[in-house]
Parts: structure tokens; C-alpha cells; sequence
């Protein structure tokens, strides 16, 4: 799953820009599923037949990114956000387009150093020395540019939000065999902008039972804001978050076949964001959803930390409740 | 059961957005006594449907059934510390009663640090929510027996009578809009009405009007009317925009309401002398007529407000008349309706 | 072009919830052009354009018909009416300015206090929408109530204006000033494309309800149920001269604005490239929208079913949601003419697959 887990992460895919992930997502997954599909809004599903419930899981392949915006006479691009990229992480911090230019971040002078610099004073440099020599346009999108390292139990890269969820479909598409659903693999687009390949996606799947892999917020770091969830501690079973209460059923049956299975799990209350689960829990006449989400440190910055053990448990929770009885 | 009584048992009931469970138990036991028929939809919304003489188009009715409520964050030794699902003010919480939702329903009050160990300073600041915690009288041996992250909390309030018919209660918001449409379903007893109506005490409206948006699509009305409470006026709150306690229904006017259904609703009350109060709501509702309208390809929808004095505290005030006017205004507007109001519904063109 | 119909179109008055007098002028002017014309239940009204047939596909343009405006909230018992506003407005923009109240046009003054009665520091501060009110002379608050009873609208009194150097004609051009430029001018654009037959079913929808969240469009793009749309808007225009020219989001005179992302939707890449392609191939002018600003039709839309691939398409205009706006009648000319060649190439098979185009 590491070995995923690094393609993955160094794919290049800003919200509406996923391509180099579906791709990606296609050769992993080849052989895997009975039908794979790609729908309007560039969302990927992978089907494997069964006949029990319709279950959708969803994870979505879109990372926070960066557009330009506006392109100066020396060459110097300025840039809005896709998805909520914090400011205070972007000075220095390298970021790649999709042709594979890079450029670092600079800013203008600061008058007032006590102050988080505005996004408005900083610049893309990727090295032209004037307007000519850009070859990009308005409206071309880069991802934060930042290799995976491999610390052994804990790994780091960009775009662990969601990749990680996407690493685990993949993985408990690998290891789930005889499983009586029909299970339909989701890997969403535009997740970071509002949740928008799940809304059409989910509208055309019309699962019976929906769940969202997703990564959420850690509480274990330094006067971190309060949140019982810790890396290392399992696979975390959303309660609720910024946007949507978990279906207590699915809750239950989650925590149910984690204690059956000697799953390492932990409960999560999470008060900001919100995940895929939102809008497929609102779809069409309402579908019954619960969100597996994989620890996660800092979240939307370039070095997202996880613990593969966690990812692990996560992988073999999604198989637990797929192999078993789903009813609520 | 009277609509008053019905409403002192679902305020005092349970059920926080996501998790309406026990108070959809009385909803639907109740409700069945007035329609023919009761649907709980994958989302937890209970639809009363009692079918009119005619059938074939359908009004749906809205109060939302859940109340805003807290939910356990973390276990921090001996104490809960929480947030909220829905909007609270923080400043009403401290020293406040509550039932912890855990292995067993507990009993708990809402703690902070004594004021008398507070600096001047720190004693005129906002007690912040993560300084604010549960005691339910646990040791911290024993919380991780009883209490685990997640488990909801609720306002441990009970129903009041206050003078001149008026009444308080936690989940004032919306169980009154719940026992409107109960008022609504009885008065239909005296009534024959063509149209088949679905009662429906809708989920999650405090978390984004996630059941009326579902409800909805699986109705399918053909038009809809949503019971929500509105801000009545109190000394602490500006004329414009509040409504009277105790003078009627406020009617909404606005974008979100078609104007065929608002005209209806007027006509009625004053047929039947009902007094109302007019609502200009210039943009987004806030209530289940927000969700309502956009539904599949559009559905004409009024919306009738209640007005509530101290919203989304444990002592939300209305006049019970109110409540009852409501629904005697509801069950007229769907007696009087037929096939011709479907032609008001969508606007004439020019036909030069 | 006639430009005495966007004169019509900017007159008309029809706030979110009250488009009927906006909606009604359109008829009118489409009845016996289009093969269909239908309103629905929110009041979005559908010009429906049979295709050839050449393609199978079903197309949908949209324009929102409603403008911002404001909504009688109550009146003080001296007689001054009290609102709020109905959609997007900067309240600074309304101080002292006309507006016109309800359905009968009954004119009214945003009142101020006399400069001479206030204090300096006084005028440093915005006055709130709260504390603004309409004075139609009426002397206490029954008669106010009486002409413009709670939950009525009212808009700003602007007439259309020809700004200097204006010529019409065939190819009109210069720039002309007037108020509800967003999205009037796209109903305009709508409403002259839809004079001729396309390979394809073509659906113009005027839609309602934009200013206050998208909602006639959500609902039209749910019952037309089309292959592909495009949002056609009066798009914010900031090309004033500034110390640092970063951001004018569109630039007046520079021809149609292309929106590759917004804050409601990312444009499918196709329809963008067939945007950009159509423009280079035809030798019209075009501009890139600033990314991220705003929202139009296409953020509803392209979330509909199972999902809609969407662009946004729009008219530079200065000054929107404030009671004059400005625009360019050669920008208008070239977003036509852009729109018409680019649905004459639309391919006419349309896969689902997602292109990414030049950005991969």
C-alpha cells in the first residue's frame, strides 16, 4: 500500500484537474473491478457485482492547488486558491503545474512583519525573465510541489488529503474477494471546492448505503485544538463534523465489526470541514452515510503525516463491513 | 392527546439532529391516529399521509422534529468537553442543566471554574467553550465505562405554563411547528379535503435543512407549506423583522415563497379571522422552505412562522393560540384547495 | 443589434421573486421566433429551439432574468418605509439615490441627513442598511404601508443612458450605461442567438432567483435535463485605474470573458477550449476571467442529475449590483457572435469523458 500510497501522493491533481490521478487510479485498480466508469464530472467508478446491498465508497483523488490568476510584465504570476490552501505555509514552498514546470513562491516586502502576510503579495517565480518567456496562462492550476518521504511507520507527503482514502479503496479492492455486495468504488473530483463530483456522482450511483474515506484532524500535537483523535491510535469512525452527522446505524456497525475483528478503532467528533459523505448523505431521497477517516497531521500544507498502521486498520475495516451483512 | 399535551411530550422528548429516534417514536404513534398512512424515509423523517377525496396531487406540510443539542468531544479526566451540533450562544451555557446521552441517560450540569478565583479582567470575558465542561459526578475511573466521544447531549428542561396561554420549553424549535401540522391533521377530521396530504416531521434541519431537502424529493408534492418558529418581539430585539407573540402566524413573503400559496394563506385567515402577521424574507429563509422549493424541478412552497420568544435556549416561549391557529389556518388552505390553483402556479405569458 | 431592447431589458424591473415584468418582455419579444415557450413553477420561462437533427444533442443556455434589489421591511409611524436588500448590495452605493416602489412605479428618495448636520467623524462611517429608509412623502406609516405593504419590492430609478461616442447601427459600439447590466445583457445575448436553428435541441432558459442562490437554475437544469450548458452573465469588470493593475477580473472593451473557475464551478475544460478555439478561429477578441470571482448559473447547473458539463460565458460590466452599471456594445457584439460560432462548431457526439484538455 506504501508503494500506492507514494504514487499517489506525487500525482498531480488540483480540484478539476484530476486526470494524472484517474489515470494513475486506472492502472492500479486494472483487473480489479467488473466495470469501471467515468462520469460528466470526471468522477471514477469501479464496480464489483454482488447482490446484496448497493454500497458506495467514496474517496476523492482532488488536492488543494493553486491558479494563476494574473501574469505580470517580469514574468512574476500571481495565483488564487483552489480549496482552502492556508497562507501562512506558502512562502518558500514550491509548487508544480501540470506540464511539470515548477516555480517557488516569493512576496513583496512586508511592512509589518507581526502580521500573517496577505496571499495578495505573494508571486509565482518559475525563472521567466519576462511575460514572453511564460508559457502558461490565466487559469492554469499547480499543486503544491513536495516529494513522499518514507519514515518508516509514519510517512509524509502533499495531497495525503485524500490520496490516503484513495490508497485504501485501492488496497481493499486488492484484498476483497467473495464479498456479496455490490460495491461501487468512487474516486471523486472537486472534492476541496465544495464537494462537487460526490453530488453528481453519488445522484447516479443511488447506493442503498453510502461511506465516505476521507482524512480528518489530529488533536495529539502541541496545544493542538482539543479533538480526541491521535495518529496511531486506528482507523477513526466519524460521529460527526462541520457538515454532517454520521447515520447512527452505520456508526454502530462500524464500531461492531471493528471490535469483532480486533480492529483498532477510535470515535471521531470533528468540529470544522466536512467530507464527500455531506452531499452523498443528502442524495436524492437521503442514503445512509458514515465517513472512515485516516488521521492525519497538518492538514492542507505540503507535509500531510500519517501512520500507515492507521491506514491499515482503515483498509481492514472497509473489508470487515464488506464481506458481512450490511443491515441497519 | 391535545395538541398541547402532544406538544409538552415531543418537547420533552429527545432527539438531536442525526439522532430524532425517540421523539419520532411519539411523532409517528400520534400522527397515526389522524392518516391513513405512516413512512419513516432512509433519512428518519416520518410522513403522516392522509389521503383527500380526490388524490392524485399532494401537499406536503414541514416542522422539523430534531432541537440543537451538544455532543461529546473528548474525555478529559473527570469531566466532558463538548460542542454543539446547531447554533447555541455559548453565554447561555454555563451553569446549566443537562442529560448526557451515554451507556445510560445521566443527568449532568454544564461547569466552569468558579468566578471567585477569576481575575477582574477574566470575569468580564465570554467563557470560551473549551473552558466550559460536563460533570456528571464520574470519577475519571469510571467515565470510560459510561461516556465515550460522541454521545450526544441535550438541555435538561422541562415544559412550563406561563400566564395568558403562553408555555416554555427546550425544542420549542421546531417540535411547535411538529405540533402544528398535529393541530393541522385533527381539524382535517371536520373537513373533506381533495388533496392528499403528507404531514412530515422532517430530520436535520438545524444542520442544513438535510431532511426536508430528502423528504422533498421523495414527496414529490405538487406544493408545500413549512412550519418553523420566528423571532418574536422581546425588549432586547428590534421592531423590524420580529412578529408579536400571541397575534397569529407570521406568513412569509419573499423569493422563497411562491406567491399563489402566500396569497391562499392570507385569504384563509381572513375568511376564518385567524389573524396573521406579513414576514418579508428578502433571500435565504433558514428554514425547510429554503430546501423545499429547489427540489427536483421546483415546488410552489409557503412558509408559516410561530412566533418564539428566546430561541435555541432551554426556555423557548410561545402562545399555545398561536400554534392552534396555525394549524386550523393549514387545515382550511388544504380543505379549500383544488385544480385550479395549479394553473396560479406557473405564471401567464403574453400571448401577443 | 438592437439596442433599444437591452434598453427595454435594463428598464424592466424584476428583483429576485419578482421577475414577471422582465419575464413578460421577453415573451413578447420571443413568441413566434422560438417553437416553444413555457414557464415554470418558479417562474424561469423556457425558450425551447427544435434542432435539425443533424445532432442528438440537448443544449441549455441560461440568463438569469432577476436583478438586486430591495424588499420593504416595515415603516417608522412618520411615514419613511424601512428594507432590506434583495440580493448582493454594498449599502454605500444606495445613500441618496431614486429608486421606484412596487408593481405601480411610485418613486421614492433614499433619504440622508443634510451634511451640515453631522459631525466629521460621522462621515467616516458606512451607514448601514438598517439605518437607510425610502421617503415616498407619504405622511405616517398606514398610508406608507398602503402603497407599499411588507414584503414589496423596489429597485433603483435608473434610465438607460448612451454614454459619448456611441454609435448604433448594424454594428453598434461605444458604451452605454444603465442599471441590472448583470444579467440583463445576458438575457440579450439569449434572446439573439436564439433567432436561428441549430443542429441540436437548444433550450434558452431565463431563470429566476439567481441573486439569492442560483435557484431557478438548479430547478430548470433538473426538469431540461440537458448534455451540456452555458451560463451566460454581466460579469464584474474592476479595469479602474489602480497602483497595481492585478486584478481588473475583466477589462471593458477586451471582448467576451471566458470563466475558467468561479466560486461556484470549475468550466468543463471542452467547453472552454471550444471557447478559446472558436474565438482564435474567428478572430474575436476574448478575455480570461480573473479566476475565483463570483458565481453564476453554471455552479447550480452543473451539479444537476448526474452531472452537466458547464461554462460560464460573460459580458464585461462596470459597476454591477449598483444602480448604474456600463458596459461595451462591441463586447456585447463579440459575446453574440462568439456564443452563435461556437455552438455552430459544438462537436456533435459528446462523451462523458472528462478531457482535461490543456491543463494535462
Amino acid at each position: 500500500m506504501k508503494d500506492t500510497l507514494k504514487r499517489l501522493t506525487e500525482a498531480f491533481g488540483p480540484s478539476g484537474s484530476e486526470a494524472q490521478v484517474r489515470d494513475l487510479i486506472r492502472e492500479e485498480i486494472s483487473g480489479l473491478a467488473d466495470n469501471v466508469t467515468e462520469d460528466a464530472l470526471g468522477n471514477l467508478v469501479a464496480v464489483k457485482k454482488g447482490s446484496g446491498r448497493r454500497v458506495m465508497l467514496a474517496a476523492h483523488m482532488d488536492e488543494i492547488g493553486l491558479i494563476i490568476s494574473y501574469i505580470d510584465e517580469k514574468g512574476f504570476l500571481r495565483f488564487g486558491t483552489i480549496g482552502g490552501v492556508g497562507t501562512l505555509g506558502l512562502l518558500g514552498t514550491r509548487v508544480r503545474f501540470a506540464d511539470g514546470t515548477v516555480g517557488v513562491i516569493g512576496m513583496e516586502k512586508q511592512d509589518d512583519r507581526s502580521k500573517v502576510p496577505d496571499r495578495a503579495s505573494m508571486y509565482i517565480d518559475i525563472g521567466a525573465r519576462n511575460r514572453d518567456e511564460v508559457h502558461l496562462r490565466v487559469g492554469d492550476v499547480a499543486c503544491l510541489d513536495r516529494p513522499f518521504v518514507d519514515g518508516g511507520s509514519r510517512v509524509m507527503a502533499k495531497a495525503m488529503d485524500d490520496r490516503a482514502g484513495c490508497a485504501v479503496l485501492i488496497e481493499a479492492m486488492r484484498r476483497l474477494d467473495d464479498c456479496p455486495h455490490e460495491v461501487h468504488f468512487a474516486f471523486t473530483t472537486q472534492e476541496e471546492v465544495g464537494l462537487r463530483g460526490a453530488t453528481t456522482c453519488a445522484y447516479c450511483v443511488e447506493p442503498e448505503v453510502a461511506i465516505a474515506l476521507d482524512v480528518t484532524m489530529t488533536g495529539d500535537t502541541p496545544k493542538a485544538p482539543m479533538n480526541a483523535v491521535s495518529l496511531g491510535q486506528g482507523a477513526a469512525i466519524k460521529v460527526r463534523d462541520g457538515g454532517m452527522l454520521s447515520h447512527p446505524a452505520i456508526k454502530d456497525l462500524m464500531v461492531r465489526r471493528a471490535e469483532e475483528n480486533g480492529i483498532p478503532y477510535q470515535l471521531e467528533v470533528l468540529e470544522g470541514g466536512t467530507t464527500d459523505a455531506r452531499v452523498m448523505q443528502t442524495s436524492r431521497s437521503g442514503i445512509p452515510t458514515g465517513v472512515i477517516s485516516v488521521p492525519c497531521r497538518y492538514v492542507h500544507t505540503p507535509s500531510e503525516m500519517i501512520e500507515m498502521a492507521d491506514a491499515e486498520a482503515c483498509v481492514n475495516l472497509v473489508t470487515a463491513l464488506l464481506v458481512n451483512d450490511i443491515s441497519l | 392527546m391535545t395538541t398541547a399535551e402532544f406538544l409538552k411530550a415531543i418537547t420533552e422528548s429527545t432527539g438531536v439532529s442525526g439522532y430524532e429516534k425517540l421523539v419520532r417514536g411519539i411523532v409517528q404513534e400520534q400522527f397515526s391516529a389522524y392518516c391513513d398512512e405512516i413512512r419513516v424515509d432512509p433519512m428518519g423523517s416520518v410522513w403522516g399521509i392522509k389521503r383527500g377525496t380526490v388524490g392524485g396531487r399532494r401537499i406536503m406540510l414541514a416542522g422539523h422534529m430534531d432541537e440543537i443539542g451538544l455532543i461529546v468531544k473528548k474525555i478529559d479526566r473527570h469531566v466532558i468537553r463538548f460542542t454543539s451540533v446547531g447554533g447555541f450562544d455559548d453565554r447561555i451555557l454555563p451553569g446549566q442543566p443537562v442529560w448526557v446521552h451515554g451507556k445510560t441517560t445521566m443527568p449532568g450540569v454544564i461547569g466552569m471554574r468558579p468566578p471567585h478565583l477569576m481575575t477582574e479582567e477574566e470575569r468580564g470575558k465570554v467563557i470560551a467553550r473549551d473552558d466550559l465542561f460536563i460533570d456528571v459526578g464520574l470519577t475519571e475511573e469510571q467515565m470510560a465505562d459510561h461516556v465515550r466521544v460522541g454521545d450526544l447531549i441535550t438541555l435538561r428542561r422541562g415544559y412550563v405554563e406561563l400566564k395568558n396561554g403562553l408555555a416554555a420549553s427546550k425544542a420549542m424549535d421546531d417540535r411547535a411547528g411538529v405540533a402544528s401540522i398535529f393541530e393541522c391533521l385533527q381539524s382535517l377530521q371536520g373537513l373533506h379535503h381533495q388533496w392528499d396530504v403528507y404531514a412530515v416531521a422532517t430530520v436535520q434541519e438545524e444542520t442544513g435543512l438535510r431532511g426536508a431537502m430528502t423528504s422533498a424529493h421523495g414527496v414529490q408534492p405538487d406544493a408545500a407549506i413549512a412550519i418553523d418558529v420566528t423571532f418574536a418581539r422581546t425588549p432586547d430585539t428590534p421592531e423590524i423583522g420580529t412578529v408579536e407573540t400571541d397575534k397569529g402566524p407570521g406568513i412569509a413573503r419573499g423569493p422563497n415563497i411562491h406567491p399563489a400559496i402566500f396569497e391562499g394563506l392570507v385569504e384563509t385567515a381572513k375568511k376564518l379571522e385567524i389573524p396573521y402577521q406579513t414576514e418579508a424574507i428578502p433571500g435565504r429563509s433558514g428554514t425547510d422552505a429554503w430546501a423545499i422549493q429547489v427540489s427536483r424541478q421546483g415546488v410552489p412552497t409557503g412558509l408559516l412562522g410561530l412566533p418564539l420568544r428566546y430561541m435555541h435556549t432551554p426556555s423557548e416561549t410561545l402562545a399555545l393560540r398561536d400554534v392552534e391557529r396555525c394549524g386550523r389556518l393549514m387545515a382550511h388552505f388544504i380543505a379549500g384547495l383544488d385544480e385550479s390553483i395549479i394553473g396560479r402556479f406557473r405564471p401567464s405569458l403574453p400571448q401577443e | 443589434m438592437e439596442i433599444s431592447f437591452l434598453q427595454e431589458l435594463s428598464e424592466a424591473r424584476g428583483p429576485s421573486g419578482f421577475e414577471g415584468e422582465v419575464r413578460d418582455l421577453l415573451a413578447r419579444r420571443l413568441r413566434g421566433t422560438v417553437d416553444d415557450l413555457s414557464a415554470d413553477t418558479i417562474g424561469n420561462l423556457i425558450a425551447f429551439r427544435k434542432g435539425s437533427g443533424a445532432s442528438p444533442l440537448r443544449v441549455m443556455v441560461s440568463a438569469h432574468m432577476d436583478e438586486v434589489g430591495l424588499m420593504i421591511v416595515g415603516a417608522e409611524s412618520s411615514g419613511f418605509l424601512r428594507f432590506r436588500a434583495i440580493g448582493g448590495i454594498d449599502p454605500r452605493v444606495l445613500v441618496a439615490k431614486r429608486v421606484l416602489v412596487g408593481k405601480d412605479r411610485i418613486p421614492g428618495i433614499l433619504g440622508v441627513k443634510p451634511v451640515h448636520l453631522t459631525e466629521a467623524s460621522e462621515r467616516r462611517n458606512v451607514i448601514k442598511i438598517e439605518q437607510l429608509y425610502i421617503d415616498m412623502g407619504a405622511k405616517n406609516k398606514e398610508e406608507a404601508l398602503a402603497a407599499a405593504p411588507v414584503g414589496e419590492f423596489a429597485t433603483f430609478d435608473t434610465p438607460f443612458s448612451y454614454l459619448e461616442g456611441h454609435e448604433l447601427g448594424d454594428h453598434p459600439h461605444g458604451r452605454v450605461a444603465g442599471k441590472a447590466f448583470d444579467d440583463r445583457v445576458g438575457c440579450f445575448v439569449l434572446a439573439s442567438i436564439l433567432d436561428q436553428e441549430y443542429p441540436f435541441d437548444l433550450y434558452g432558459v431565463f431563470t429566476v432567483q439567481e441573486e439569492v442562490g442560483l435557484r431557478g437554475a438548479q430547478v430548470a437544469a433538473h426538469a431540461v435535463f440537458p448534455d451540456l450548458a452555458f451560463a451566460l452573465e454581466g460579469t464584474v469588470c474592476d479595469d479602474s485605474p489602480k497602483e497595481d493593475d492585478l486584478s481588473p477580473t475583466t477589462a471593458l472593451g477586451r471582448g467576451p470573458a471566458i470563466t475558467i473557475a468561479d466560486a461556484s464551478v470549475i468550466s468543463d475544460r471542452r467547453l472552454v477550449d471550444l471557447l478559446i478555439d472558436t474565438a482564435v478561429a474567428e478572430g474575436i477578441p476574448y478575455q480570461i476571467k480573473q479566476p475565483n470571482i463570483g458565481g453564476t448559473d453554471a455552479g447550480a447547473i452543473h451539479l444537476s442529475r448526474e452531472g452537466v458539463p458547464s461554462v460560464a460565458l460573460a459580458v464585461p460590466s462596470r459597476y454591477i449590483h449598483s444602480p448604474e452599471s456600463v458596459l461595451d456594445l462591441t463586447d456585447l457584439e463579440n459575446t453574440i457572435k462568439l456564443l452563435r460560432a461556437a455552438l455552430g462548431r459544438l462537436p456533435s457526439t459528446w462523451n462523458t469523458r472528462q478531457d482535461q484538455g490543456r491543463n494535462q
